[in-house]
C-alpha cells in the first residue's frame, strides 16, 4: 500500500475526488453518479451559506438539545484509580445517540435539493430512528432499510420508526445486517432517482458522504474540545471512541487530529474474538478493498467476497469502516483496537451500577478500553470518550444474555 | 482482444441485424454446467456473451442475478474460476466475443495487472465493471485500454448530454445503454423511449450502442432490437437457469437445454427487428 507522507493537517481532507490517501472515492453505478454530483454542489453550497449554518445551529440547541454536557465521570474514574474519565453524553440528545446531528444536517439538504422522499439503512435502528424523526419533523414519507436479523434484536427501535410514520422494509439478503439493509437502500435509490434522498447514517459511502457526515458530527468534538478546555484547561490525553462505520467516532476525533499530543483510539468490535469471522474488526483484522462506494478496510475473504461479521452490538455489526478512519489508521494518526462481546458487556453494566447511565452497547465498547486504559495512566491524565448512545434499546438483548426474563 | 468484439459487430451491420448478448452468472449453479451454457449458447443465437463475474454484495442487481450470483459462490465459485470458464470455452470457440461483467472488489484484491494479463489469457475481449464511473478510470479502464482490452461503460437515463462525453470518452467496443433507472431484471420501460435515448447517445459516439435491463421475451428484443445494435438479456435467462434446477439447487437434467430453447426465442426476436424496424 502506498503509505501518504505525513501532511500539514490532518483535517485538510478529502481531496476533490473525495480520497483520503487511496481511501475513500466514488465507487457507484453509472445512475447513480449525477446524483452524487448534485449532492456535492448542493452541500458545497450549503456549508457556506450562513442561512444553512444558522437553522442547523438552531435545530441543534432547540430540537437536539446541544450542547451535549460534557460530564465527569467522578465514581468510575475513583474505581479505575487511574485516569480522570470524561464522557461526551450524546446519548442525552434527542432519539437518544449521536446519529441526530447528521440526521438533521441532511434532511435540510434533503429540502434545498427539492427532494420529497427520504430512505436509509440501519443496523442498531438508531440512525432509522433519527432518520424517521427528522422525516416526521419535515414532513417527509420516509423507508428504512433493516436487516431481518436487526428488526429481530433491536424491536423497541422497529416500534419507534414506525410510530414516527416511517415504513420498515426488513431485508432478509445475506445475514439481514447493515451491509445488506445499505445493498437494498442502494438499490432503491438506484430506482428512484427523481424525487428520492438516500440519507446515510455512518462517515462511510461514496463522495460527499464521508465528508458530510463527519462534518455534521463534528459538532461533537469541536463542543467537547471547548468544555474540556475550559474545566480542565487542558486538551485531553487520549480520545476514544467505538467504530463500526465510524461516525460518532469522526466526529469526536476529527477536531483533536491537528492536537498532536491528543492520542486518538478508535475500538471496533472484536465480536467472539478475532481468530474467525465472528467479529467486525476491519481495521485490525481485514484488508483495502471497495465496497458501497469506497475504498476502506473490508471484512472479506481472499476472493475479495464480503464477510459479514457479527457483533453483539447491531450499530457495530458493518464489515467496513469509513474512509477516513482506514487513512487516519495507514498514517499512524490513530489507533484501532479491538473490545469483545464480554468485554463490551461487563463495561455496560459496570457503567450502569457505578454512574446509573445505560449506555448502548455500542460506546460499551469504547468504554471497556477506557477501563483497560484508565488503570495504566496517572491521575493527572485525561481520558474523553464519546457516549454516543443510550442503552435501552439493548436492555433486550442484554436481558437475554444474562439470562433475565424481561 | 479488440479485433474480435469489432469484427463480430460489423459482421452484424453487414447481416443488417442487432447483436443478441446473452448474459450468464460464471458458475452458476457449478462450473462444469455453466460451462455448458456457456458453450450452448453461440448455436441457440448468441452473438457476444456476458460473463458475470459473482460478488456477494451486488449492489445493482435485481433479485435474479443476486440469486445467480449467491447459487455461484455457494458452488465454489471465484474469480480464478470465472476466468478458467472464459478460457474452456475459448478452447472449441474462437469467434465468439466474451465481456465479463461484475463489480470492481473481487477484481481489486485479485490484483488489476494480473488479473488484466489473465484476462487477455482466457481470451477476453473485454470488461464491465458496475461501480466504476469514468471518475474512477484510473483504477481499471485505463490500464485495460492499454493493454487492448475493451472497457464497456453503462449509460443511464440520469447520464444526460452534458455528462455523456465524459462517459464515453474511455469507451471502447460497445456502449451498454441501460433502458431504465433501476436495478437488473426491472420491468421494461416504453421500446418508443429507448429509441430516443439511443439516437442521443448515437449522436456523441460512432461505437455501437446495445441496450439492456428488462429485455425478457423475443418481443422485448425485436421491440427493442429495432432501435439499438444489440440487445442484453440477463435476468430471464439466470431465470430460466433457477426454474431447472433440482429441489436442491443443483443443475437438473434439462438446465442447459432450457437455456437454449429460450435464447433460441430471443434470437428469432432480434433476427425479426429490423423488419419491424423497415416496416
Amino acid at each position: 500500500m502506498n503509505e501518504t507522507p505525513q501532511p500539514n493537517s490532518f483535517r485538510a481532507g478529502p481531496d476533490e475526488d473525495g480520497r483520503f490517501g487511496i481511501f475513500g472515492g466514488r465507487f457507484v453505478a453509472e445512475t447513480l453518479m449525477p446524483l452524487i454530483l448534485d449532492l456535492q454542489g448542493e452541500w458545497e453550497k450549503a456549508k457556506n451559506d450562513p442561512s444553512f449554518q444558522k437553522e442547523l445551529a438552531d435545530l441543534g440547541a432547540h430540537y437536539i438539545g446541544r450542547p451535549s454536557p460534557l460530564y465527569f465521570a467522578e465514581r468510575l474514574t475513583e474505581h479505575l484509580g487511574g485516569a480522570k474519565i470524561y464522557f461526551k453524553r450524546e446519548e442525552l440528545n434527542h432519539t437518544g445517540s449521536h446519529k441526530i446531528n447528521n440526521c438533521i444536517g441532511q434532511i435540510l439538504l434533503a429540502k434545498r435539493m427539492g427532494k420529497t422522499r427520504i430512505i436509509a439503512e440501519t443496523g442498531a435502528g438508531q440512525h432509522g430512528v433519527a432518520s424517521a424523526t427528522v422525516a416526521a419533523r419535515f414532513g417527509f414519507p420516509c423507508v428504512v432499510y433493516m436487516g431481518a436479523t436487526d428488526v429481530q434484536r433491536q424491536a423497541p427501535n422497529v416500534f419507534r420508526m414506525k410510530l414516527l410514520g416511517a415504513e420498515v422494509r426488513p431485508v432478509t439478503a445475506g445475514h439481514g445486517t447493515l451491509k445488506d439493509a445499505m445493498n437494498e437502500a442502494l438499490r432503491d435509490w438506484v430506482t428512484n432517482v427523481d424525487d428520492t434522498y438516500y440519507l446515510i447514517g455512518t462517515a462511510a459511502g461514496p463522495h460527499p458522504y464521508p465528508e458530510m457526515v463527519r462534518d455534521f458530527q463534528s459538532v461533537i468534538g469541536t463542543e467537547a474540545r471547548a468544555q474540556l478546555l475550559e474545566a480542565e484547561g487542558r486538551l485531553p490525553d487520549v480520545v476514544i471512541a467505538a467504530v463500526g462505520g465510524g461516525s460518532n467516532a469522526i466526529g469526536i476525533f476529527h477536531p483533536f487530529l491537528d492536537d498532536k499530543s491528543v492520542r486518538i483510539v478508535g475500538v471496533e468490535a472484536g465480536g467472539r474474538g478475532l481468530q474467525g469471522v465472528d467479529h467486525c474488526a476491519s481495521i485490525t483484522a481485514g484488508s483495502p478493498g471497495v465496497l458501497h462506494g469506497n475504498r476502506t478496510y473490508l471484512l472479506q475473504d481472499g476472493d475479495g467476497q464480503i464477510l459479514e461479521g457479527h457483533s453483539i452490538s447491531a450499530g457495530l455489526d458493518y464489515p467496513g469502516i469509513g474512509p477516513e478512519h482506514s487513512w487516519l489508521h495507514s498514517i499512524g494518526r490513530a489507533e484501532y483496537v479491538p473490545i469483545m462481546d464480554d468485554e463490551a458487556l461487563d463495561a455496560f453494566q459496570m457503567l450502569t451500577r457505578l454512574e446509573g447511565i445505560i449506555p448502548a452497547l455500542e460506546p460499551s465498547h469504547a468504554l471497556a478500553e477506557v477501563i483497560k486504559r484508565a488503570p495504566k495512566m496517572g491521575k493527572d491524565e485525561i481520558i474523553l470518550m464519546n457516549l454516543s448512545g443510550r442503552g435501552d434499546k439493548d436492555i433486550f438483548t442484554v436481558g437475554k444474555i444474562l439470562g433475565m426474563e424481561l | 482482444m479488440t479485433a474480435r468484439m469489432d469484427k463480430r459487430f460489423a459482421a452484424l451491420k453487414a447481416e443488417g441485424r442487432p447483436a443478441l448478448i446473452t448474459y450468464i452468472m460464471g458458475g452458476d449453479p457449478d462450473f462444469e454446467t455453466s460451462l455448458g451454457i456457456m458453450k450452448a449458447l453461440p448455436d441457440a443465437g448468441a452473438d457476444l456473451i456476458e460473463l458475470g463475474m459473482p460478488f456477494s454484495d451486488p449492489m445493482a442487481d435485481g433479485p435474479a442475478v443476486q440469486m445467480a450470483g449467491q447459487r455461484a459462490l455457494k458452488g465454489g465459485q471465484t474469480l480464478a474460476k470465472t476466468l478458467k470458464l472464459a478460457a474452456s470455452f475459448r478452447e472449441t470457440d474462437t469467434e465468439t466475443p466474451i465481456v465479463m461483467m461484475g463489480y470492481y472488489n473481487p477484481i481489486y484484491v485479485y490484483g488489476v495487472e494480473r488479473f488484466l494479463d489473465d484476462v487477455i489469457a482466457s481470451g477476453i475481449d473485454g470488461l464491465i465493471v458496475v461501480d466504476l464511473p469514468p471518475e474512477m478510470d484510473d483504477e481499471l479502464c485505463i490500464p485495460a485500454l492499454a493493454k487492448g482490452v475493451n472497457f464497456i461503460r453503462l449509460a443511464t437515463p440520469t447520464t444526460d448530454d452534458k455528462r455523456l462525453p465524459a462517459v464515453l470518452k474511455n469507451t471502447s467496443g460497445f456502449v451498454y445503454y441501460v433502458s431504465m433507472n433501476g436495478i437488473t431484471g426491472s420491468a421494461l420501460p416504453d421500446p418508443s423511449l429507448i429509441g430516443g435515448a439511443v439516437k442521443r447517445i448515437k449522436g456523441h459516439t460512432a461505437l455501437p450502442v446495445c441496450v439492456g435491463f428488462g429485455v425478457k421475451t423475443a418481443d422485448h428484443a425485436k421491440a427493442i432490437g429495432a432501435a439499438a445494435d444489440g440487445v442484453v438479456v440477463g435476468s430471464a435467462i439466470v431465470s430460466q437457469i433457477a426454474g431447472s434446477l433440482t429441489k436442491d439447487g443443483k443443475a437438473g437434467p434439462d438446465t442447459v437445454a432450457a437455456v437454449a430453447t429460450l435464447v433460441r426465442g430471443l434470437a428469432t426476436g432480434v433476427r425479426a427487428a429490423r423488419l419491424v424496424a423497415a416496416e
